[in-house]
């Protein structure tokens, strides 16, 4: 019962983060774009690791090559990788502060961006220029806002 | 301790994450290595895409809403102004138009031919631009015509005032175009002025190439016209790409530093067109006109 009302709130907040991320922008904006739907599925990783699981990873990097990737599973294999972390370490970083935690955070969304910077390289396409890395720092900068999200989560579970 | 304890339990149960990640990482590397040689993930590709397309179609709908709502509520004064211009546009093309019917007839008169000097363009569709993608320096857009339109990967894509790239990948009812400014694009270009030949690269800035590949001697000054020259089989010739913007010659590269830009007006309305020209036509790409004879 909770656990079904808690899968769906799952699959809408990723859908939301999904659209928000590939929703068409001006260049300034998107450059600084958080990439919303690596951080949903860190926050789901660490506050219910057992619904999503790396499978959630795996499935929006899938969406995320079907809609910009420039070769397949490219997204898939960096958000598996950080849907892995995140649960390995969920209970270590959910009690953590805001502070670490967006720390936690930042050096998930570093891996993500190196892991697609790498299958870029490798497989010849263009890597961009240092704007690439910007994502990490304003995703890493908004995840204290996720703060009041995840006490209503956790309250929601009890 | 007892609900540490219980915590790691339940977080232990089934497959181990190790394991599972393992598994994850080893099908997208499967995947990865499978599209990087080509072949039936493309249709997959097409498929999936087909299945994005109504995401798209949801996710341009506030972008639609909000310019129906501008143009509904645009002043009736505006309108009429872009009325007139839009009039005065029209006579100035017909008068072009005219004087372009009488030189042709005249270029077929000089030159004898028995051919009938159509344009290379035997037909186009317009498209409207339902995304962007201008994320890691990439230039592409995605637009509303696909296969069901009879678009094919490769093809000429003009938007106003000049050509604009080709289209990538074709989805159903979608295509990917990649633009001239991509860094993965290039384009065999001619400078108007003096008929030089060279490669117009993108640079991944909007509207933005770059002309690495020429002399320091090469005679060329800011403001020259480039067109496609209609070598390397995929744009047809004579489309004007763009206009040189900065010439910079130091002694110290054998190269001159050439930076050009776009001449089609992406930013102006949110429709390209996809053109489809006549094989046969003296204009053609080089290899669909007619193939090249191998060096003996």
């Amino acid at each position: 019962m909770i656990g079904a009302t808690v899968r769906s709130r799952l699959i809408l907040s990723t859908l939301a983060a999904f659209a928000l991320q590939v929703v068409p922008l001006p260049w300034w904006l998107a450059v600084v774009r958080p990439p919303l739907a690596v951080i949903t599925v860190i926050f789901w990783s660490l506050i219910a690791p057992r619904i999503g699981g790396i499978g959630l990873g795996f499935l929006v990097g899938l969406a995320l090559d079907v809609y910009r990737g420039v070769i397949f599973g490219q997204h898939a294999l960096a958000l598996s990788f950080v849907a892995y972390v995140a649960i390995r370490q969920h209970l270590i970083v959910r009690n953590k502060t805001m502070f670490e935690q967006a720390l936690f955070a930042g050096g998930l969304l570093f891996a993500f961006e190196a892991i697609t910077w790498a299958v870029d390289g490798w497989t010849g396409h263009a890597t961009g220029g240092w704007t690439r890395w910007l994502p990490v720092v304003t995703g890493a900068l908004i995840w204290p806002l996720t703060a009041g999200w995840q006490a209503s989560e956790n309250r929601a579970r009890r | 301790m007892s609900n540490a304890a219980s915590s790691r339990n339940i977080s232990q149960r089934g497959t181990p994450p190790g394991l599972r990640f393992f598994s994850y990482a080893v099908l997208a590397l499967a995947i990865m290595w499978l599209d990087q040689r080509g072949g039936w993930l493309d249709t997959a590709r097409f498929g999936l895409s087909a299945v994005a397309y109504p995401l798209r179609i949801a996710l341009e709908s506030p972008i639609s809403a909000w310019e129906w709502t501008r143009d509904n509520f645009a002043e009736r004064a505006a309108l009429q102004n872009e009325n007139f211009e839009l009039r005065e546009r029209v006579r100035a093309l017909e008068l072009l138009a005219m004087r372009r019917a009488d030189l042709e007839r005249e270029n077929r008169a000089l030159r004898n031919l028995q051919t009938s000097s159509a344009d290379v363009a035997q037909k186009w569709m317009s498209a409207r631009i339902i995304a962007t993608d201008n994320s890691r320096a990439r230039q592409r857009y995605t637009v509303d015509r696909g296969a069901v339109h009879q678009i094919v990967k490769g093809q000429t894509v003009i938007a106003g005032g000049g050509l604009a790239g080709q289209a990538l990948r074709v989805g159903p009812w979608s295509t990917e175009i990649i633009l001239l400014s991509d860094p993965e694009h290039a384009v065999p270009v001619q400078i108007a002025r003096t008929g030089q030949r060279t490669l117009a690269l993108g640079t991944g800035r909007e509207g933005e190439l770059t002309l690495p590949l020429l002399p320091l001697q090469t005679d060329i000054r800011e403001g020259d016209l480039l067109v496609t020259s209609g070598l390397g089989g995929v744009f047809p010739a004579g489309y004007p790409v763009a206009t040189v913007s900065r010439v910079r010659r130091d002694g110290a590269s054998p190269l001159a530093q050439v930076d050009a830009k776009m001449t089609a007006a992406l930013d102006r309305d949110r429709l390209v067109a996809f053109i489809w020209f006549d094989t046969a036509h003296p204009s053609a790409p080089a290899e669909a006109a007619r193939a090249v004879e191998p060096p003996r």
